[in-house]
């Protein structure tokens, strides 16, 4: 399984058929096929594109309010009493989380192939905002697909992309959450092929979206680079970044995969602990599959059947992840490690008490395991979380579990 | 190599008649209830019998199907249950093709080789797997053909004639034209498109094109099969299940026999129509 001695780069992914390793692919109806490889066209001619890129940056920073900062989190360094703890700042973008990059650069995508609607899969329902803000910029209708279960557990992000105009189409079928959202989603897309561009939140489904969401997503890695740069002269450490899908971690992960000082973590949801079945650590406790178009890890059963994810965290509850996570992790370059609901409940609010910063359940679950680790590294360690997401979402569900009535 | 398949739509071309090809989910609402509606299917009309794997994400199917496979894996149906049950038909019906359709991953988490053993020495005939196009033919349609199973691909509005050498390159067996961009079960073709769609698939192969998605009545059913060699119905069927399960999911006593009319009235349709689809 070990490629990495083998390899001269982690970041030439993938190949032509869409592929990491085994990984990834085109798993898709013949419907749909035509369309993803217009998306591919569209995006290879995109990328090239000067306009495009320009496009991207004045979105970035009069917009979204990139570049996210680089904060030294003082207290919490000194209460893990080991290494220095740096948060890159990206719930402080437009819409409170990273989803907004890839919004951003799907949007002007979908624009170029003259797609006049707009579907999305949300969990959280992050990337649901941040798709309905995208549409509402550009004034193209959204349809967004939410599981019922999510929509209860998250109720001020479906009122929010209410009054960006989307429409929020609860999803009763499975056990109502971003899994079945997203099958929703897909028999939307099928049916609606001509018009309609599927915004995928995160870096899975068919090729090209785990590379293109991945692309929009590692604006986070190379800001840190030169953030770290510039206030430190060198290379951090590690990075530590919560993975449901995965997006956030990979736009922080990929800037950084040659640079093989640095160590990285991916933090998977433990939800009530692996052993307990009740998960959704797809690579601690899943196996090699197919679903939503792509080949990767997933939670299911002897016979292959999809098992439902937990988590509290309705943004990790998925039962897969994106395929080039799974990639990395069967190379070896990436360690992929897990925190449960409890550890993070714990460091959402150790977070919240000592850096004045709520955040959102999922990065909740990195800093989990950072507070596991960074007490056995040296003071001069730098290392780096992704506060991919603030709290405020979180704030009733998090009440109800500590027990207090609002 | 002729298989079940091929000689059935040949012995259906020499007769001068469209194929009436009905769908069902296996173990839809159990193994028993499924195998007693399964081998009825025959006689009430079916000339050639797709059985449905039960998949907890079936992506590309509407409510009806959705349905059907979460009543089958609630009754603890697997992808074992599902060859047992063509195993049991092909018992007392040689003659009747089988194709199995439904999505990759159970197939996957079998093993393929291990899987196009096992549908082999059942009696299976053929395969539709949603979710692999020909960009990944690898998985499973050449291993399948190298196993003497047909790989039956399904053709779309969206399928244009660049990309429609290559979906046909590697099918066997016949073409499944899906009549409309959109999930099983939702809105119903117009004939007349059906007949250009079914023209142009000709013009590129020889294979018999069997049209399926929205058909829901005789009539409909008459007019595709009068535009194509076969007429496709599946969610009608599984509808008709529905409408016979008792409180506790059970198929009622006569419920076979209701939905084999059915069948039969729909087989009607089609084998009353007249073919002009053929050449």
């Amino acid at each position: 399984m070990n490629e990495s001695s083998t390899l001269n780069s982690y970041r030439s992914g993938p190949d032509e058929r869409g592929r990491f390793g085994i990984f990834g692919g085109r798993f898709v109806a013949e419907t749909l096929m035509p369309l993803i490889l217009d998306l591919e066209a569209a995006y290879e001619a995109a990328k090239n594109d000067p306009d495009f890129h320009a496009e991207i940056q004045d979105l970035h920073t009069n917009y979204i309010g990139r570049p996210s900062p680089l904060y030294y989190a003082e207290r919490l360094t000194k209460k893990f009493g080991g290494a220095k703890i740096y948060l890159k700042r990206d719930e402080l973008n437009h819409t409170g989380s990273h989803k907004i990059n890839n919004c951003v650069g799907q949007i002007l995508l979908a624009r170029r192939m003259g797609k006049t609607r707009i579907i999305a899969e949300t969990g959280a329902g992050q990337h649901g905002v941040a798709t309905a803000t995208v549409a509402a910029l550009f004034g193209l209708p959204c349809v967004i697909y939410m599981g019922a279960t999510d929509i209860e557990r998250q109720m001020p992000n479906v009122f929010r992309m209410k009054l960006l105009g989307a429409e929020v189409i609860p999803v009763t079928s499975g056990s109502g959450t971003l899994k079945d959202a997203m099958n929703e989603a897909l028999r939307d897309w099928v049916t609606n092929v001509e018009n309609t561009y599927y915004l995928i939140g995160t870096v899975a489904g068919p090729h090209p979206y785990p590379t293109l969401v991945r692309d929009f997503q590692s604006v986070i890695g190379r800001e840190t680079k030169e953030q770290m740069m510039v206030r430190e002269g060198r290379l951090p450490d590690s990075l530590v970044a919560c993975i449901g899908g995965g997006s956030n971690a990979m736009g922080l992960f990929h800037p950084f995969l040659d640079d093989s000082s640095v160590r990285i973590i991916g933090v998977e949801a433990a939800g009530h602990g692996i052993e307990s079945g009740e998960h959704s650590a797809s690579l601690a406790g899943g196996s090699p599959g197919v679903l939503h178009g792509n080949r990767t890890y997933l939670l299911q059963d002897d016979d292959g059947q999809i098992l439902e994810g937990h988590s509290i965290s309705a943004g990790l509850d998925y039962p897969g992840i994106g395929p080039e996570h799974a990639w990395l992790r069967d190379t070896g370059r990436v360690e992929y490690v897990s925190a449960t609901d409890k550890e993070a409940l714990t460091a959402f609010q150790l977070c919240s008490k000592l850096e004045g910063i709520i955040p959102a359940l999922e990065p909740a679950h990195a800093l989990a395991y950072v507070s596991k680790i960074a007490p056995d590294l040296p003071s001069d360690h730098l290392l780096v979380m992704n506060m991919c997401g603030r709290g405020d979402k979180d704030v009733f569900a998090v009440a109800e579990h500590l027990g207090v009535k609002l | 190599m002729s298989t079940r398949l091929d000689k059935r739509f040949a012995k259906l071309k020499a007769e001068g008649r469209s194929a009436f090809v009905t769908f069902i989910t296996a173990c839809d609402p159990d193994f028993d209830a499924s195998y007693e509606i399964l081998k009825g299917l025959p006689a009430a009309g079916s000339d050639v019998i797709e059985l449905g794997m039960p998949f907890t994400d079936p992506m590309a199917d509407g409510p009806a199907i959705q349905a059907s496979s979460q009543r089958a894996l609630k009754s603890g149906a697997t992808l074992n249950m599902t060859l047992d049950l063509v195993r049991r038909f092909r018992a007392d019906n040689n003659d009747t093709p089988i194709v199995l359709m439904g999505y990759y991953n159970p197939i996957y988490h079998m093993g393929v080789d291990k899987f196009l053993a096992a549908a082999n020495e059942a009696g299976v005939d053929g395969l539709i797997v949603v979710d692999l196009p020909p960009e990944e033919d690898d998985e499973l349609c050449e291993p399948a053909m190298r196993a003497g199973l047909n790989f039956i691909r399904l053709a779309t509005p969206t399928t244009d004639d660049r990309r429609l050498p290559a979906v046909l390159a590697n099918t066997s067996g016949f073409v499944y034209y899906v009549s409309i961009n959109g999930i099983t079960g939702s809105a119903s073709p117009q004939a007349r498109d059906v007949a250009a769609a079914v023209a142009r698939i000709k013009r590129h192969t020889n294979l018999p094109v069997a049209v399926g998605f929205g058909i829901r009545t005789p009539e409909q059913a008459a007019a595709i099969a009068g535009a194509a060699d076969g007429a496709v119905v599946g969610s009608a069927i599984v509808d008709a299940i529905a409408s016979q399960l008792d409180v506790s999911g059970k198929l009622k006593s006569g419920g076979a026999a209701h939905v084999l009319a059915l069948v039969q009235s729909l087989a009607q349709g089609v084998h009353g129509a007249r073919v002009t689809a053929a050449e």
